[in-house]
């Protein structure tokens, strides 16, 4: 049995010429090469185009992290108004290297860290990326639902990164990525930058909407015959839920930001308490929104994990339906708990229903952890570089999930609202749990994606830089979180000099780590083996097609005829376990042997 | 080379309508399902809007719960009567849309030119009542006759025939921090029509994204481009036409007949 049953398989309706070729085949001139590319409809290429632009990003808001992380070296400024800061100084503020004007630099330069990592990286990271490119081939499709929309909303995105980088070059946004009224309609009123950085962000939610929607009406009616919604790979269930939330929550920010506008504009005083308004409702409509949003960051987090283990372990996932409805009922619940992030500015009853709600969440996510290691038990484990994400996806993440219980508590909350505990929390979350999966998953995918084999060994020792880097730079801010120092300061009091040293050491290693998975990447390309059509013995349908894939996925309609994850019955088409060896070889050869 | 190149290369009739001849993408396995996969996304797309407005319609909700009295005045300063004709014309033109979708459908096509032009009309005219006798009076203090709050204002001047009174210090009533007139009983009173103004005006541009729309749609009709079998654009512009109306009906007696 085979993932494409041939005898049931129409011929393609345009199989001639040149749709056989791969998707990365380039006729013609470097010019027309370029048009082409810029013009495509083609989900693959845009994924493509999305995964370079995220990347750069990811570089841009890395940078940024890396600045603060300088300032904090010592208790008293080392860079802001001496070296990077003179150069926004002298844009904006005359006054030369006050503490001040250091003050004022640190501020921009978290703004930006924080702004471009959330609205820019992670939350189009998977889904617009890897997501835009696998999504329709998992599930058999030629395309998505709406292909010139999909390069539609790969421009909105471009343009408004452009307008958040133009706000920074004008000379920077001191508010926080959060934007928060009063003093967001009241800060730098002689230079817009908070205007354009605000409808920067505004023109990025369009950019999701449309990509969510266009996901969500390909998975209902593009699916491939044969594939029903529990034949469908996990990576579907979870970018699916994404586009549920990114369709549902994306438009309250959009108003939110456009009544911001407005106030900042008309000083029309919806927000502004001294006109009448209220800040605290600015909070829960940003937060209806933001909350969501980190689902909708970590969902597909979650859906690459399910793909990394199954595949790596080689077994059926455990409680396949259990950890598909967990995905729906984390985007559902997400929805309910935006309150917690007020607890020290809403009444108690609130406060005590939206702590409860909270801990809801813990459920879903605790089954899917739960099922991925359920999986993982006596499953033929292959260590290589994606299932070495997927592990420490999987501690990173736990330590993330249980972290969050003391904030969603009333009245520990009180003690660590806005401290660095918050901020080694959601780092733990965001960056241990979506950029993990992240990297995982463009290791898994990358022979797919570009036919080259990168170099496993460099990649494992990256892997493993960035883990311990990663917990180098945010343990330390656990401990001093829990013993007050607040979040957004560019001074402290030395008792807390020896963490911040700490935890600016992890990031350096954290940066060499990246540094060392972009190499390795880019020389695989150069100078990579090429790949196989199914390196890693999966079942999912892109493991079927060629590497890379050709521009129209597939040669034939394929019509699915097994589940995504029946390793037990299966034999993975196109695989030789002779290219890349498992470890357990007893194990492949049974599973060779259709046990 | 895109995988849009459906439409490249058409076996029918060249003479036949263009409609007849529409073939759709080719990642769609019919022409059926691509028309149900559109009005699905478009449907999605119409429920971002919905929550688009849901903001404003709960900035209205909390603070007519916390400022009452400025919520009764503000509402009281609007004239049903103009809110009234509005939703009379937005009715209007969901008719003549819904009704140039069923002549499409069956074939009818210069009834369906007919009433996509009269929903545009609808439409200006919808735009004209709206900045002609509400917004340009309001912000410079010139007000219609209607009004019944003028009959106690005494520093008032003529204009055109006395259809216009114009208002002495009254400063005219724009939104925000520059709202200022001497009679306002309410100090929270700003809000109420920065609230008014965010909405209202957020709807007329949703009411000429839908003329535009709608006029695409009528351009494309006089190449055939819609017919029986293929009329998913006119489908499209009459879901966005609808939802456009449906928000005025909330807006209306929310923002003029609840004092």
């Amino acid at each position: 049995m085979s993932t494409i049953d041939t005898s049931r398989a129409k011929p393609h309706a345009a199989s001639h010429g040149h749709h056989d070729e791969s998707y990365l085949a380039s006729r013609g001139s470097l010019f027309s090469n370029i048009w082409d590319w810029c013009t495509t409809v083609d989900h693959k290429k845009i994924g493509v185009m999305y995964l370079f632009a995220v990347l750069i990003l990811f570089f841009i808001g890395g940078l940024a992290a890396i600045l603060v992380r300088l300032e904090l070296f010592e208790p008293t400024r080392v860079v802001g108004g001496k070296v990077v800061g003179s150069l926004f100084q002298s844009l904006t503020a005359p006054e030369a290297t006050s503490t001040a004007a250091g003050n004022n630099w640190y501020n921009r330069t978290f703004t930006l860290h924080g702004a471009i990592m959330v609205f820019m990286v992670i939350v189009p990271s998977v889904p617009a990326s890897l997501g835009n490119f696998f999504l329709p081939i998992q599930i058999g499709a030629k395309d998505v639902a709406f292909p010139r929309l999909n390069l539609l909303s790969w421009y909105i995105y471009v343009i408004g990164s452009i307008f958040a980088v133009l706000s920074i070059i004008l000379g920077g946004v001191d508010t926080g990525w959060t934007f928060y009224t009063p003093y967001s309609t009241l800060t730098d009123l002689g230079f817009s930058r908070v205007a354009i950085m605000v409808f920067a962000v505004f023109v990025l939610g369009f950019s999701s909407i449309l990509t969510g929607l266009n996901f969500v009406v390909t998975v209902h009616k593009l699916r491939a015959p044969g594939m029903g919604w529990f034949d469908m790979p996990l990576f579907i269930w979870g970018v699916y839920s994404t586009a549920i939330i990114q369709v549902l929550a994306t438009p309250v920010i959009g108003i939110t930001l456009l009544l911001l506008c407005m106030e900042r504009l008309f000083r029309i005083g919806i927000f502004d308490p001294s006109l009448g308004g209220d800040p605290v409702l600015y909070q829960h409509f940003f937060w209806f929104y933001s909350h969501p949003v980190v689902y909708v960051m970590i969902l597909p987090g979650m859906a690459i994990i399910s793909e990394l283990i199954a595949v790596h372990a080689r077994k059926r996932i455990f409680g396949y339906r259990a950890v598909a409805f967990a995905s729906l009922g984390i985007a559902a619940v997400s929805f309910l708990v935006w309150g917690h992030h007020m607890f020290t500015g809403m009444g108690e009853m609130a406060s005590f229903i939206f702590s409860g709600l909270t801990f809801l969440v813990a459920i879903p996510t605790a089954v899917k952890v739960f099922n991925w290691i359920a999986t993982l038990y006596k499953g033929s484990i292959a260590i290589n570089t994606p299932m070495l994400y997927a592990l420490i996806f999987l501690f990173l993440f736990t330590i993330g999930g249980l972290t969050g219980l003391p904030l969603a508590t009333l009245a520990t909350d009180v003690h660590l609202h806005d401290s660095y505990f918050v901020v080694a929390h959601f780092h733990y979350v965001m960056m241990g749990g979506t950029i993990m999966a992240f990297v995982g998953g463009i290791h898994h995918w990358w022979p797919k994606m570009f036919g080259k084999m990168y170099a496993e060994k460099p990649a494992m020792v990256a892997a493993i830089l960035v883990f311990i880097g990663f917990n180098l730079t945010f343990i330390p801010q656990f401990l001093m979180g829990a013993q007050g120092m607040p979040r957004r300061y560019a001074s402290y009091v030395d008792d807390f000099h020896i963490y911040h040293q700490l935890s600016t050491y992890g990031s350096f290693l954290l940066l060499v780590g990246f540094l060392l998975h972009a190499f390795v990447l880019v020389h695989s390309l150069v100078a990579g083996k090429k790949a196989p059509a199914n390196p890693w013995g999966g079942l999912t349908l892109e493991w079927a097609t060629d590497s890379p894939p050709i521009a129209h996925n597939f040669h034939h309609e394929p019509i699915v005829t097994h589940g995504p994850y029946d390793y037990d019955s299966v034999v993975p088409p196109h695989w030789d376990p002779k290219d890349y060896p498992l470890p357990d070889q007893k194990q492949v050869a049974q599973i060779h042997a259709g046990h | 080379m895109t995988t849009l190149d459906a439409h490249t290369h058409n076996p029918a009739d060249p003479n036949s309508p263009a409609f007849a001849r529409y073939k759709h993408g080719h990642h769609w396995r019919s022409q059926a399902e691509e028309f149900d996969g559109t009005k699905l996304g478009f449907w999605l797309f119409l429920s971002t809007e919905v929550l688009l407005f849901a903001g404003i319609f709960c900035a209205y909700a909390i603070f007519r719960m916390l400022y009452p009295e400025a919520w009764a005045e503000g509402s009281s300063q609007l004239d049903w009567r103009f809110g009234g004709a509005n939703t009379i014309v937005l009715l209007l033109s969901s008719y003549t849309m819904a009704a140039a979708i069923y002549s499409c459908q069956t074939g009818k096509f210069a009834r369906m030119r007919i009433n996509l032009l009269i929903t545009i009309a609808c439409g200006i005219l919808f735009l004209a009542i709206k900045f002609l006798f509400e917004y340009t009076p309001k912000w410079s203090g010139w007000f219609f006759f209607l009004d019944p709050h003028l009959a106690d204002v005494h520093h008032t001047k003529e204009a055109l025939g006395g259809l216009f009174k114009f208002v002495e210090g009254y400063g005219g009533k724009r939104p925000g921090q520059f709202f200022d007139y001497p009679f306002a009983k309410d100090a929270n009173i700003p809000l109420w029509w920065s609230v008014y103004y965010c909405g209202t005006a957020l709807h007329a541009l949703h009411v000429i994204i839908g003329m535009i729309l709608i006029a695409r749609v009528y351009l494309k009709s006089l190449k055939m481009t819609y017919g029986p079998t293929y009329y998913t654009g006119v489908e499209i512009a009459g879901l966005y036409w609808h939802l456009v109306d449906l928000i005025w009906i909330f807006l209306f007696p929310l923002l003029y007949l609840i004092h």
